[in-house]
């Protein structure tokens, strides 16, 4: 699979708070949480950013609440990846099983800006930073963790593995 | 090679002999728990699966206590969603509200949770059972799901990371102040995929309230989980309490340890957490004199019994500044009666404070006391967030009921030691 989009840059410690403020938690719905994705890191973000676009954080990324709200929210606004140095594991674990791609990489965080043009070709592990014509190759997940990614998440695993 | 108590536990419930940090492995779960917010995904994605049963009645926990009294019409949905399905797979440990507590408070009370158990909750502050000398850890909803089909999960075998607290503890300093201190000393990721191990001469004679404090907010220092060797203590708060038969497993002495973490308790004064991150631990008396405009004591790091006791030692006979709103929530229906038995809650109310039924509700910003744009509060909870507890233009000061309780009198941040 190829995804390309526009990235939008965060910090370090990005809380699973400012993802999806706990003031909308009383739904589960993937598109009414949307609406609300980063509000208090960014009030503008639902407005500025697109569909397929690429979030960039820094380290320990959705720390905080197990809310799995947070990476549907992201998931369910169309964020097509989630490039972070780090993950919070609740959070990494919540992205793996609901098959939100999400990537590690400091070399790539530290090297892009806001707003450059990225594409990410995920069957070869490799991320294009188009505007700065760079080129990196991702860490690999350990084997199980990939399993359950190329089955689509947790459930269908499940399905398929277990029962 | 010896193993950690974590290291044991997880071996003990994937049935292996030896595992090695960084191995994964799949454990058979003793406990899995849900709360009012993340067990309605749970529940949306097991019926996905069209299983026709959970994998046993008897070890999952549903608890609704982030929005109850359920405070809005959405809300009520998500609770109904769970009581529906409790009734349909008669699950045993599902709770009413007025019968509910704060999750991480009424497990261990109830005795759901024991000593040698594997719990999972969908909830990050399942890290709190530690202190009972059980390996626990917050997942996702998914991961509740996906655990109340099979009865097992994956694990990631932690590195182990030990602490050891040495000294005297001075007075008006608590379990919550070692904690916080020791946030602000590793950081918010200072223990990122770690087991946090509380050790030392100052643990072994910390009550058990006390202790799950400290384990609760493991996850703010990023660890997957926090525990504490059992002991006589620990013994002792599981007897007649307990559902399950305790297990107790210690660290080998020639365990290993990725980091090891020396803190000397004699010089800890009573800790107050700056906005926007717990690790911005400072001393209460760097933070003497910032105006307050709420107090709030409760939530499931400190809403124990032995925490209102020490709110109420300091606001007996006072009166909480006219520019305060004091609200003090105990976490659980056995210790409100206790409250109440005890004259704590007339102490409360006396000194012009709100007394409420449990609930999880402010410290999450959920009801029972919002902030508004530009609000500040002192507060028992264990996060302090950008919106945490309202507005995101509120601030959230972390610290112990002691520096809550006499910050409400003077209406700015205040060391216990000046008010009595
Ligand atoms: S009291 Fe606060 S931290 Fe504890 S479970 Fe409730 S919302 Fe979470």
């Amino acid at each position: 699979m190829v995804l390309r989009g526009k990235c939008w840059k965060f910090g370090d410690n990005i809380d699973t708070d400012v993802i999806i403020p706990a003031r909308y938690l009383n739904t589960t719905n993937p598109n009414e949480l949307a609406l609300h994705v980063m509000e208090d890191a960014d009030k503008e973000f639902v407005k500025k950013a697109s569909k397929g676009d690429i979030i960039i954080g820094g380290n320990n990324f959705g720390c905080g609440s197990s809310r799995e709200h947070a990476p549907i929210a992201i998931k369910g606004f169309g964020i097509a990846c989630v490039i972070a140095k780090s993950f919070a594991r609740i959070f990494f674990r919540n992205a793996i099983n609901i098959g939100l791609p999400i990537i590690e990489s400091s070399e790539f965080v530290d090297e892009s800006d806001e707003g450059d043009e990225m594409e990410i070709i995920t069957d070869e592990g490799i991320i294009k930073n188009i505007s700065k014509q760079k080129e990196y190759k991702v860490r690999e997940f350990p084997q199980f963790l990939q399993e359950i990614i190329d089955n689509g998440g947790l459930m269908n695993w499940i399905r398929k593995v277990k029962l | 090679m010896g193993m950690t108590i974590t290291e044991k536990i997880l071996a003990k419930h994937s049935s292996k002999s030896l595992v090695e940090p960084g191995q994964i492995i799949e454990c058979e779960v003793g406990i899995v728990l849900g709360n009012d917010i993340t067990a309605p995904i749970a529940i949306n994605e097991f019926e996905k699966l069209d299983v026709k049963d959970v994998f046993d009645r008897d070890k999952i926990v549903l608890v609704p206590d982030h929005f109850t009294p359920n405070k809005d019409i959405k809300s009520a949905q998500q609770v109904r969603q769970i009581r529906e399905f409790a009734r349909k797979y008669n699950i045993k440990h599902f709770y009413e509200t007025g019968r509910a507590g704060i999750e991480h408070a009424f497990l261990p009370e109830q005795g759901i949770v024991t000593a040698g158990d594997c719990v999972v909750g969908a909830d990050s502050h399942t890290c709190a059972y530690g202190a009972l000398g059980a390996f626990s850890t917050g997942v996702g909803s998914t991961d509740m799901a996906g655990t109340m089909i099979t009865g097992k999960t994956w694990f990631k075998v932690p590195h182990s990371m030990k602490f050891i607290y040495y000294g005297k503890l001075n007075k008006w300093v608590y379990g919550k102040d070692l904690i916080l201190y020791t946030i602000g000393k590793i950081g918010v990721e200072g223990a990122r995929y770690r087991a946090m191990e509380f050790t030392g001469e100052v643990i072994s004679s910390l009550p058990m309230e006390q202790r799950l404090t400290m384990c609760n907010m493991a996850i703010e220092a990023g660890a997957k989980s926090g525990i504490i060797e059992p002991d006589k203590i620990t013994e002792e708060y599981l007897k007649n309490r307990s559902k399950r038969k305790p297990i107790f497993y210690f660290s080998d002495k020639d365990s290993k340890y990725v980091e090891q973490v020396e803190i000397d308790t004699s010089k800890i004064e009573p800790q107050v957490s700056f906005p926007h991150l717990p690790e911005n631990a400072k001393k209460v008396s760097e933070a003497s004199g910032i105006e307050i405009d709420q107090v709030f004591i409760g939530s499931c790091t400190n809403g124990w019994l032995s925490d209102l006791r020490i709110a109420a030692e300091i606001l007996k006979g006072r009166k909480i500044s006219p520019n305060v709103r004091c609200i003090v929530i105990p976490s659980t229906p056995e210790i409100y009666k206790q409250a109440l038995k005890e004259g704590l809650i007339e102490i409360f109310i006396n000194a012009d404070a709100v007394f409420s039924t449990p609930t999880c509700g402010p410290c999450l910003g959920g009801h029972m006391g919002i902030l508004a744009e530009g609000e500040r509060a002192v507060s028992t909870s264990n996060r302090n967030f950008v919106g945490r507890m309202g507005h995101p233009e509120s601030e959230v000061y972390l610290a112990s009921p002691a520096v809550a309780a006499a910050s409400a009198i003077t209406g700015r941040i205040t060391s216990p030691e000046e008010v009595l």
